[in-house]
């Protein structure tokens, strides 16, 4: 084969080749800088200025030649001071894991299937996962009104066929709210995942069942650990927007399935606070960013210990 | 201090969009659009005749373009971003007043309104301590906060418990509100609604300027809450028409548009609006231009054409609000005028609270009350 015998390339050339690799490595990072740094540092920087609610006062003033600071650290502190913020992460947290968990159980068999199943089928399959994203979000999460509630399609049922005498209450609860959150982001769970499985080598398995191992031991010794990228990309797909949901707890969730979402529009629009506000959403971000740097740090160190031994 | 710089405003608007994807009356931002002949309005959803905007194109030839919102607070967030391509935008006049004092409104050349004279000169009068000498603002319609019930549906759930004379008891007194849970009790899901009816119903003063007097409602709300079935600022009003609500803590007008919708659906549910005797506490909602408006000349044609007689009429025949236009009451129609929560007695009238705005601060109290009261936390 030709491209076997070392290309001659000339300095001009190689120069252009480097220029041309960097540029294409540096547009995602550009893009992160401008739309992810930039906005975040812009937020920071509103979270610690004083303001009347109308004007914000500049962040330093220089009169007679002497630099006066104007920052307000006191955002950070009224956070930690109400338990109110504490406990309304904390339950966002809660709601994002139980999703993440429920999209997970149904999504990882639902790919599996995909994956195991003729390639033929395969593009119908995938547009039937994506198919919903077709029709908004709204109207997706509003359609479960229609079913959960206490007149609704499913209470209608029940009551006619006379499994119950009342109307049992779903709508408004935090069970309307998990439905709601799996419904939407069970497709950012399976996509992932299917990537992921259908890219598994069948052969594996066969070793293994000739080996002796039974195929529940198959899956969990082989399939599942090899899938692992998958699982951890589908569940920060889904974990990652649930903590921040707004739309769907707004929809479906009740009076006291209090989520930051709620807090943080509270405090932009009712306070009219936006220092407060984006305090909220820098510690919300943080919330995020931490364990998953971790988990980053962790993963790699790992993989690297793990090429050492090989 | 300084207003934000421009590029800086507009990063705002940005995270301000992306904060609220879920206010859908917000996902579309108007086109600033300043060629001659066009005008953007921004006014609350379910507030305008079907014919409005038609009939004012048609005269003047002005292209419309109609927004809605459904809440104060959004607006206000607009209008403090800047740039937001309205020309005519409705606040109410206690978030008016901050508004103005914020230098986000202009001051109207009332020279430019001739129908000005039709405004009811009581009513304008009580304006004046949220916007000294009437110059930025204009009613566009008022209403009151109050206890809408089911006649029939409340009665058998009192059962052998007389009417309270205090509607407010119905809601705020848990000897009535525990006893119509079983038929479903409704609150609108606004703090700034809900908290300070509660402190003119304890006697204090709604718009108390102590945080004490809010942190003393707390118990009251905390000790009704069990029994409070549902919260909506606007899914009530189908409810109460179909049954499902048999008590509202509600706007008067919404109010009477269930009612309207009971009687059109013959579906036997008799809906009151019901009058405090100890006066109500009020709202008006008042056109204003904001200062970066850019089709100033056609928001003052718009706010004329507003105030003629049978428009202001037809507003109210429509969505059973009051208007301050007292020419109009004679294209109003005969069971509206009649209705008296929709235009007060005179003597009800001047129990109502005067409206006043509070400081941020006090907001905050406000609005921490209103969590705890729904949340308990």
């Amino acid at each position: 084969m030709s491209n076997r015998r070392k290309p001659i390339v000339s300095t001009g050339d190689r120069l252009l080749g480097a220029f041309g690799a960097r540029t294409v490595i540096g547009i995602p990072y550009v893009w992160l800088l401008l739309l992810f740094l930039v906005p975040f540092i812009i937020v920071m920087k509103i979270s610690i200025s004083e303001s009347d609610g109308i004007h914000f006062k500049d962040m330093f003033t220089i009169s007679d030649g002497t630099l006066t600071w104007n920052v307000k650290w006191g955002n950070y502190a009224f956070l930690a001071s109400d338990a109110l913020y504490v406990k309304t992460y904390l339950s966002s947290l809660y709601y994002a894991a139980i999703t993440t968990l429920i999209c997970l159980f149904i999504g990882y068999p639902f790919a599996y299937f995909m994956a195991r199943s003729p390639a033929a089928w395969r593009p119908a399959l995938l547009m039937m996962v994506m198919l919903p994203f077709w029709t908004s979000l709204l109207l997706r999460v509003f359609a479960w009104k229609g079913l959960l509630a206490n007149n609704g399609v499913i209470n209608d049922i029940l009551l006619g066929l006379g499994i119950v005498s009342e109307p049992i209450k779903m709508m408004n609860t935090s069970f309307s709210l998990v439905i709601g959150m799996v419904y939407a982001y069970l497709p950012f769970m399976i996509l992932p995942l299917y990537a992921n499985l259908v890219k598994l080598d069948i052969r594996l398995l066969e070793a293994a069942s000739d080996l002796g191992a039974r195929p529940l031991t198959a899956f969990w010794k082989i399939t599942v650990p090899l899938s692992k990228a998958g699982i951890v990309a589908g569940s920060m797909l889904v974990f990652i927007p649930c903590v921040g949901e707004f739309v769907i707890p707004e929809l479906l969730g009740g009076p006291s399935t209090l989520m930051i979402g709620r807090v943080l529009w509270d405090e932009f629009f009712s306070n009219n606070d936006w220092a407060m506000a984006s305090a909220v959403a820098v510690v919300m971000v943080l919330l995020i960013i931490i364990p998953l740097a971790i988990f980053n740090k962790y993963q790699t160190e790992n993989a690297a210990r793990e090429k050492g031994r090989a | 201090m300084k207003p934000l710089p421009s590029s800086l405003s507009k990063l705002k608007r940005a995270l301000l969009t992306s904060a609220a994807v879920a206010g859908v009356a917000i996902a579309l931002t108007p086109i600033a659009a300043s060629a001659q002949g066009v005008l953007n309005i921004y006014n609350w959803s379910d507030y305008i005749a079907e014919d409005t905007i038609k009939n004012f194109e048609k005269e003047t030839g002005i292209k419309v373009r109609y927004d809605t919102f459904d809440n104060n607070e959004i607006l206000h967030a607009k209008l403090v971003a800047g740039k937001t391509g309205y020309d005519i935008v409705v606040p109410s006049s206690n978030w008016a007043a901050i508004q103005i004092a914020g230098g986000l409104l202009q001051k109207l050349d009332k020279s430019k309104i001739p129908n000005y004279k039709n405004l009811d000169p009581a009513i304008m009068g009580s304006m004046t301590k949220l916007d000294p000498g009437n110059a930025h603002i204009i009613p566009w319609l008022w209403g009151f906060t109050t206890v809408g019930i089911n006649v029939d549906k409340v009665k058998a759930a009192l059962g052998n418990l007389p009417m309270p004379t205090n509607p407010y008891d119905l809601v705020f007194d848990e000897k009535y509100i525990s006893k119509v849970k079983s038929c479903g009790v409704s609150f609108l899901d606004s703090a700034s609604e809900i908290v300070p009816t509660m402190l003119h119903y304890q006697g204090k003063y709604a718009y108390s300027r102590n945080a004490a007097d809010y942190r003393d409602a707390l118990p009251a709300l905390q000790k009704i809450r069990p029994y409070v079935t549902l919260f909506s600022s606007s899914g009530y009003i189908n409810d109460m028409a179909g049954g499902s609500i048999c008590v509202a803590l509600g706007w008067s007008g919404d109010i009477n548009i269930a009612r309207q919708r009971a009687i059109d659906a013959k579906n036997g549910n008799k809906i009151e609006a019901l009058i405090p005797p100890g006066g109500g506490v009020p709202f008006f909602d008042t056109m204003a231009i904001p200062a970066d408006a850019s089709n100033v000349e056609n928001a003052y044609k718009f706010i004329n054409y507003i105030l003629k007689p049978e428009v202001h009429a037809s507003l109210s025949n429509k969505v059973f609000y009051a208007n301050p236009n007292k020419e109009s009451i004679k294209f109003v129609k005969k069971e509206v005028a009649e209705n008296p929560s929709v235009f007060l007695k005179e003597a009800d009238a001047k129990k109502l609270v005067a409206v006043d705005s509070v400081p941020n601060d006090i907001r905050r109290t406000i609005t921490r009350i209103y969590t705890s009261f729904k949340t308990g936390l």
